[in-house]
């Protein structure tokens, strides 16, 4: 058996009529980067919102284990406590810093749930022990750290507001590390970034799972999945058409149907016809 | 039985008077996104300048009492319509694009300034006007002694609440300011871009929302026979409850919370104790919100992430 | 909502002495029209109990004149100035003198609030001032963790100021309970209110939340008033103990501060007294909303006003996050009802209308939300202003009306235009507020 961080079996998505995500199944290894692709519309964001605890699933079951060997059932947590408890960590397609603090003060945010304790939720910290100190210390040595590996140290101190928008992109995925999650999700960290900034993205994310967190992303470059990505997920109209390696998916006719070669209207007859 | 049926009926026109004045606060916030905390005082100086324009009427010697409501209704929706407009053109046009509080500290302000004006302007005391429109039906006679009236005042203030939605109905769904309305509800940008004019439209919903609180108003003063310059502030928050209860934004909405509003609080008035009806009206708001946030005929909202 | 809609076209030509005194006369027709009834014509009650009135033309022709001309003289200021911004009514040498003077503008105004006893020992007016001046700076502060921190709008935080106040007022008449013992009481059962409405109304956004809020703070001053065994109703509860200096009475007797210090006995010793006492809670209030915001709570209460669903996304339990600023809010809404009512010795319904959470959320907003040293100016400022107008008692609140729309529409953003971070590496830097959201909760 193959040592899986993520398991997502038959989930269902349905917003009054609709049907978003329809019995969609699919795993994510420890460790690996595991990418959802997929035409737009085709759902990936309502997966996402449904693994991290934005939307609660019709239906199906979303597992995550721990490297010690504990499975949470994500789909039973919903809301904050996916992030706190489960430590899955997001981000988001359009961004969402807080625009009206500077860079640091965004990456000790995300430290919230272990400062809260250091502090003793709050009283210890409002007399200022040393413990407090200590810890909130090594807080801003984290937060030092992912500046520096996402090359915003010497912006430090500006508002994430200010920052250019490739900026704001990697801050954001700073952020998220700073909750030390053990699954990374990502909703198009590529959008809108240039070729050079998309480059230094790639090896950002490499080094991030060197570093042992599991990746999952949404993803519309295809140069970054087919550079990164260990195993690729294609979805459209909410089920999965396809899975395997980049390679694989990329020779997979009905992939390249639905999403890769051909035009929008062209993939749909094909697909139509395929099913 | 006859009890409950006499609440029912007095309820049933309270209700209408909220109703009209829910209106103004759903058609506003529907539109421009907040809340008016002036309505409820342009409420109140509708019914001022009923009171006054009927005492003036009177007075120069007519007595046709038909041609002096007539006049005294057209009277007071003009003038308090104009109210409405310049208050949105001082006070909230020029914070349109601004910060999501000013707008409504401002309005607050505004409210302070309408509701210390009429009380500098017509002085503090309660205004008691005699009983312009008197007479009516009995119903039902009990057996012990209690009767179901229908007055001709309640005639009045239902029926005038139905002509005017019933013309208020048509403007929003039949005509280009009706058409205009609802495109900017929906998306302001999109509206300019497609010719409408957006200072224009807001302008004239405020002149609406204000001419149907001054009919509430005169309806008011005409039912209860007196005015005063701080009635409008409680009344403001209860027809606001009204327009949150129907579902913000939702037409019907307002005026079935209207309706809803009035019962419950002639209700509680009736079978429990006078002195808490407005503590059961405000109550009402919060319980309805929690359980309820969209309102009886509100759409929900999706959140987008 | 603001940032996509569409910008305002730009003005037709504005030029030239014909328009101005077309739109001057536009300006007092609407005037004419506005007031015609309202001030024209007076009614009142006549003495047989019908209403009589009378005519006000020369009033009425007298306003309808000033909007005129105030109208010419506005459209010529406009002309003269362009349209208003406020990086042009302030040249940048100026905004540099001002930022130096707002380093030390501070710890100027600590040194001189400590000094005002010793300076004004003999006027007990602006010691009295100074009082109610310092009371609506510690609720500003207090109410600037929940408005202007966490970006919740409360509308009903007078609710949290009759608690406090009730709150003393009854245990102290009732069981005797001293000053002492009854602060820390009427801050924790503020507190414990404000988690009671909090709790099932904090889901609640925006617009909604404020007038549930304000629909709250009315709710608990009808029950004041119509449960008469328990508050007195509208005559309020009188006789509140006066605070003693921690057990010692501030009064003539043998028992009292000035006999056992060895000196005259002046009733000014307790508002000296008094004056100390709310400067040092004001203090307090300061110093733990500063040390909070340092804190990873008062760090989340700020997330939350950028941005919920990124804080959910953090692991942010926003719930919770919510009801503490709710109730450290409300705490120090408690306290402040305390001293209030231990400063009147009286308390009724009449203090706590809504007009004072208005007042109170005007001195945040005013302040420039978040801002401390905005705060605390913005109370000097409007309740400075409000006494300037004492003597016109009847148009305070025309007055405090118009101000209010008129400052909004000056400085939408408050006194202090900036937010200071909470922590830093390198340079401390103050963020634009132009960049800092106001929440939508």
């Amino acid at each position: 058996m193959s040592d899986d961080i993520l398991a997502v079996d038959r989930l269902m998505m349905r917003f009054g009529g609709i049907v978003a995500v329809n019995s969609l199944s699919f795993t994510a290894e420890r460790r690996k980067i595991t990418a959802l692709i997929g035409p737009n519309g085709a759902g990936k964001t309502t997966v996402f919102n449904c693994i991290t605890g934005f939307y609660r699933p019709s239906g199906g079951a979303i597992r995550l284990t721990h490297d010690d060997g504990r499975n949470i059932q994500l789909e039973r947590l919903g809301d904050f406590r996916i992030s706190k408890y489960a430590k899955v960590a997001r981000t988001f397609q359009n961004i969402r810093l807080f625009p009206g603090m500077t860079a640091l003060e965004n990456l000790m945010v995300a430290q919230h749930n272990a400062l809260m304790r250091a502090s003793g939720l709050t009283f210890l910290g409002l007399i200022g022990v040393p413990s407090w100190r200590e810890a909130e210390q090594r807080a801003i040595d984290l937060a030092r750290t992912w500046l520096d590996r996402v090359g915003l140290l010497p912006r430090a101190d500006d508002a994430a507001g200010n920052l250019p928008y490739g900026d704001q992109r990697r801050l954001e995925i700073a952020r998220a590390m700073c909750t030390e999650p053990a699954l990374l999700c990502l909703d198009e960290p590529a959008a809108g970034l240039n070729a050079r900034e998309s480059g230094g993205l790639n090896e950002l994310l490499l080094s991030i799972r060197e570093d042992g967190t599991s990746i999952l992303l949404i993803e519309h470059d295809m140069s970054v999945v087919m550079e990164i990505s260990d195993h690729v997920v294609v979805m459209d109209y909410g089920v999965k058409i396809a899975e395997g390696t980049p390679q694989a998916v990329r020779d997979d006719p009905k992939v390249i149907a639905a999403y890769l070669g051909a035009d929008e209207e062209e993939a749909i007859a094909v697909m139509e016809s395929g099913t | 039985m006859d009890y409950f049926a006499q609440q029912l009926i007095n309820g049933l026109v309270l209700g209408s008077i909220y109703g009209l004045i829910a209106i103004g606060y759903t058609m506003v916030y529907g539109i421009v996104g907040m809340i008016n905390f002036a309505h409820g005082d342009i409420f109140m100086i509708g019914g001022f300048i009923a009171l006054i324009s009927f005492l003036v009427l009177v007075s120069l010697g007519l007595t046709a009492v038909p041609v002096i409501l007539l006049i005294v209704l057209l009277v007071s929706m003009v003038i308090t319509a104009l109210y409405g407009w310049t208050i949105e053109r001082i006070a909230y046009r020029p914070l349109r694009h601004s910060f999501r509080l000013a707008p409504m500290l401002s309005a607050i302000g505004m409210s302070f300034v309408l509701t210390n004006f009429s009380q500098v302007s017509q002085g503090a005391r309660v205004k008691p006007v005699p009983p312009i429109i008197t007479g009516g039906y009995t119903l039902h006679e009990g057996p012990a002694g209690f009767a179901v009236q229908l007055s001709n005042i309640q005639i009045v203030v239902v029926i005038t609440t139905i002509v005017l939605l019933a013309m208020f109905t048509w403007i929003v769904s039949r005509t280009r300011l009706g058409r205009d309305m609802r495109a900017c509800e929906q998306d302001q940008t999109m509206a300019a871009l497609l010719g409408v004019d957006v200072d224009r439209t807001i302008s004239m919903t405020f002149v609406i929302g204000a001419a149907l609180a001054a009919v509430a108003g005169m309806m008011y003063l005409l039912y209860y026979g007196l005015v005063d310059f701080f009635m409008g502030f409680v009344a403001g928050i209860k027809a606001f409850t009204a327009a949150v209860l129907g579902g913000i934004g939702s037409l019907p909405g307002a005026m079935l919370g209207g309706l809803a509003i009035g019962l419950i609080e002639t209700f509680w008035s009736a079978y429990f104790s006078v002195e808490y009806k407005d503590v059961a009206a405000f109550s009402i708001l919060i319980v309805v919100l929690i359980f309820m946030p969209t309102g009886l005929l509100g759409r929900p909202e999706v959140e987008k992430v | 909502m603001s940032a996509t809609s569409a910008r305002p076209s730009p003005a037709p030509s504005t030029s030239g002495a014909a328009f101005i005194f077309k739109k001057s006369l536009i300006s007092a027709g609407v005037a004419l029209v506005l007031f015609s009834l309202m001030i024209g014509v007076r009614t009142e009650a006549g003495p047989q109990g019908g209403l009589i009135y009378w005519t006000r033309f020369d009033d009425l022709a007298a306003l309808v004149a000033t909007v005129f001309g105030g109208s010419i003289i506005v459209e010529l200021l406009r002309q003269w100035w362009g349209p208003v911004d406020t990086e042009r009514m302030v040249p940048k040498p100026v905004q540099a003198a001002m930022s130096f003077v707002g380093r030390w503008l501070a710890p100027a105004l600590l040194i001189f609030a400590f000094l005002i006893p010793v300076i004004f020992y003999d006027q007990r007016y602006i010691l009295d001032l100074s009082i109610l001046v310092l009371t609506y700076v510690m609720l500003g502060w207090g109410l600037n963790v929940v408005v202007g921190l966490a970006g919740l709008l409360d509308l009903g935080y007078v609710a949290f100021y009759a608690v406090g106040a009730y709150s003393y007022a009854l245990l102290a008449t009732n069981f005797g309970l001293s000053f002492w013992v009854c602060l820390p009481l009427a801050g924790i059962l503020a507190a414990f209110w404000g988690v009671l409405l909090g709790f099932p109304v904090l889901r609640l956004r925006g617009d909604y939340l404020a007038i549930v809020t304000l629909a709250f703070g009315e709710i608990i001053r009808l029950v004041i008033i119509n449960w008469q065994s328990l508050t007195g109703g509208p005559n309020g509860v009188s006789g509140i103990p006066r605070p003693t200096m921690f057990g010692i009475p501030l009064t003539p007797g043998d028992d009292g501060l000035a006999a056992r210090l060895g000196i005259e006995f002046s009733p000014t010793h307790r508002i000296v007294f008094l004056f100390y006492l709310i400067l040092a809670m004001a203090l307090l209030t300061n110093w733990v909303t500063i040390r909070l915001r340092r804190l990873p709570i008062g760090r989340a209460w700020e997330a939350l006003r950028e941005d919920e669903v990124a804080c959910r996304a953090l692991g942010i339990n926003v719930t919770t996050t919510k009801l503490t600023a709710f109730a450290t809010g409300a705490m120090f809404g408690g306290l402040a009802g305390a001293f209030f009512a231990t400063r009147q010795g009286f308390i009724s319904p009449e203090s706590f209308t809504f007009q004072e959470s208005a007042l109170v959320l005007a001195i945040v907003v005013l302040g420039g939300m978040g801002s401390q040293l905005g705060v605390a100016l913005a109370a000097v400022t409007m309740i400075g202003g409000f006494e300037l107008f004492r003597g016109l008692d009847q148009y305070r609140m025309l007055v405090f009306g118009m101000a209010m729309v008129l400052l909004m529409i000056w400085r939408p953003r408050g006194l202090i235009g900036h937010r200071a971070p909470t922590v830093f590496l390198e340079r401390n830097q103050a963020i634009s507020s132009d960049l800092v959201k106001e929440g939508h909760g």
